[in-house]
């Protein structure tokens, strides 16, 4: 009897340590995963660290150096201890191996769990099309930017797999010089897959355009707030009904509340 | 030869297929892919880790068919033949274990051993069903997490990186901790083959006729308390804790270890008639 009861003591003890170690090993928001891949928090439960998408991805066709004829290291990578990740799970960081959008995406279909999901990345015709990927979002710097100098500089428009969609041009005025255009990145956020090409193809010491994971780099309106000229979003409040609803009146007259000392 | 015939064997088996598993990310090699978790055979046949599946699956994923049925390949492989055999035969672990265990009997480390008390050989059946309950409440696969056969092998065919330490721990805890502390005691992975292989049928059987009692099958043997029957009953090695790595049978100068099949029906027919005999 005691003996079981030091096991299970035991047990609970090992338990209790090893949660806390795999809670914290789940906190890496600053990663960047293969196309398809689910929302973080279900791809950290559903990736069975098999490693076939980053075998699939060193070993496909496209990748040899055409003046080598040697073949390149992947985007893919396996995270290794030591890595601020889960081990064992894919990533990639663009300024090493940006994603190259293959169109045949050879990453996707080999997922045996379902970790990097496939009905996701297919369109209107059921054909797998990279361009519905959405690994991350690039974002601008705009103070390290040199085309936000007026240094004409398009590195990261050129560069985009999506050229002219994902990153436009937004022509300004140059009032310092009164002269001259600027012509500024701008990243479209319905189209950027979160490649990276644009963050390696960056001229700056330190990329001035980087991706950040989606959960990183977007804010969220809410659902309160509607947008009264667009039809669509429209539809989302035609049934909405008006709520009365009843607030008892401040006792406190106006004068008090803006006189309030607050306190820092 | 004859005294390292079995050892040989499982060495040629474990290095190659950790290369046909390296070949396949390096050079594309169709032959084995993939790793513990899932692999495939010429790309067609899956295979999946059981106790793998088994966390993922206490997550609340519902994972892709070819995992599944990749773990019922593998449990019925090590159900109806191997045993236990993963530990001796594949997993890269027990190149790094058996190191340390020979280190221990070349530099007679065995003799100083203290009395664990804390650790019992069941633990690892503790750590197993402790690791599904931590997967359940965390929801990632909590021995994934930490599993250094998977670091390991991921190391041979992704590089290691730090990885590395994780290993070399293994390697210090069996040499100066306890006597084949990782397999014997605490790895949760043995524990699941231990279960899923306990009625299979490739067993080692013991001629006690034969047996001049040197021990030396003892001496060697990861998990010798299986050998309880050595010179006392001809009887084959029926717990699955057994690895079926065969070193038993190639120390054994008497011919009293043997490979064989396990017999449901005629085992105990054998047994009542060598105490006959002995009688």
């Amino acid at each position: 009897m005691a003996t079981s009861v030091q096991s299970v003591g035991l047990a609970a003890l090992g338990g209790m340590l090893w949660s806390g170690y795999t809670d914290s090993v789940k906190a890496s928001p600053l990663v960047l995963r293969p196309p398809g891949a689910l929302k973080e928090e279900d791809f950290l439960a559903a990736c069975i660290k098999c490693g076939l998408c980053a075998e699939a991805c060193v070993n496909r066709d496209t990748n040899v150096d055409k003046e080598t004829g040697k073949q390149r290291a992947g985007t893919l990578q396996m995270a290794k201890g030591g890595d601020p990740l889960l081990i064992g799970t894919p990533f990639f960081i663009p300024t090493e191996v940006p994603c190259y959008m293959c169109e045949d995406i050879p990453c996707v279909p080999v997922c045996p769990s379902g970790a990097l999901d496939m009905p996701s990345l297919l369109n209107e015709k059921e054909e797998l099309d990279i361009n519905k990927a959405s690994m991350g979002l690039a974002v601008v710097h705009k103070e390290s930017c040199i085309a936000f100098w007026g240094i004409q500089c398009d590195a990261c428009y050129r560069a985009c797999p999506l050229l002219d969609v994902a990153i436009t041009l937004e022509y300004q005025k140059n009032d310092r010089t009164g002269k001259h255009a600027y012509l500024l990145p701008v990243v479209q956020d319905d189209a950027c897959t979160g490649c990276g090409l644009c963050e390696q193809a960056c001229v700056t010491e330190e990329p001035a355009i980087f991706v950040l994971p989606n959960d990183v780099a977007k804010g969220k309106a809410g659902d309160h707030y509607v947008k009264g000229w667009d039809t669509k979003d429209q539809e989302r409040v035609k049934d909405a009904k008006g709520q009365e609803t009843t607030t008892d009146l401040s006792k406190k007259d106006a004068g008090d509340y803006l006189n309030m000392e607050v306190e820092y | 030869m004859k005294n390292i015939k079995y050892l040989l064997l499982r060495r040629t088996t474990q290095i190659g297929l950790m290369f046909l598993y390296f070949a396949a990310n390096a050079y594309g090699w169709n032959i084995l892919s993939g790793t513990f978790g899932t692999s495939y055979i010429f790309g067609v046949i899956p295979l999946a880790d059981p106790y793998t599946t088994v966390q993922v699956l206490a997550t609340g994923f519902v994972l892709g068919a070819d995992v599944l049925l990749g773990a019922a390949i593998i449990t019925l492989f090590y159900f109806v033949i191997g045993g236990r055999a993963f530990c001796a035969w594949v997993c890269p672990i027990n190149m790094v274990t058996d190191l340390a265990n020979w280190l221990r009997r070349r530099f007679n480390l065995d003799k100083e051993e203290v009395n664990y008390r804390f650790l019992r050989r069941s633990a690892r059946y503790w750590i197993m069903a402790v690791g599904i309950i931590v997967s359940a409440l965390i929801g990632v696969a909590a021995f994934e997490a930490v599993s250094p056969i998977t670091i390991m092998q991921r190391g041979i065919v992704f590089g290691f990186g730090m990885g590395a330490s994780v290993v070399l721990a293994i390697f210090l805890f069996d040499l100066f901790g306890v006597k084949n502390g990782w397999c014997g005691y605490v790895c949760p992975l043995g524990a699941a083959y231990s279960i899923i292989g306990s009625q299979s049928l490739v067993r080692v059987k013991h001629d006690h006729e034969a047996c001049t009692n040197c021990m030396d099958c003892k001496v060697v043997c990861p998990e010798n308390h299986v050998l309880h029957m050595v010179n006392k009953e001809s009887v084959s090695v029926t717990d699955g804790e057994c690895t079926n790595c065969g070193r038993c049978v190639d120390v054994c100068n008497d011919n009293a270890l043997e490979f064989g099949i396990r017999l449901f029906t005629k085992e105990r027919k054998t047994e009542s008639k060598d105490e006959a005999l002995v009688k």
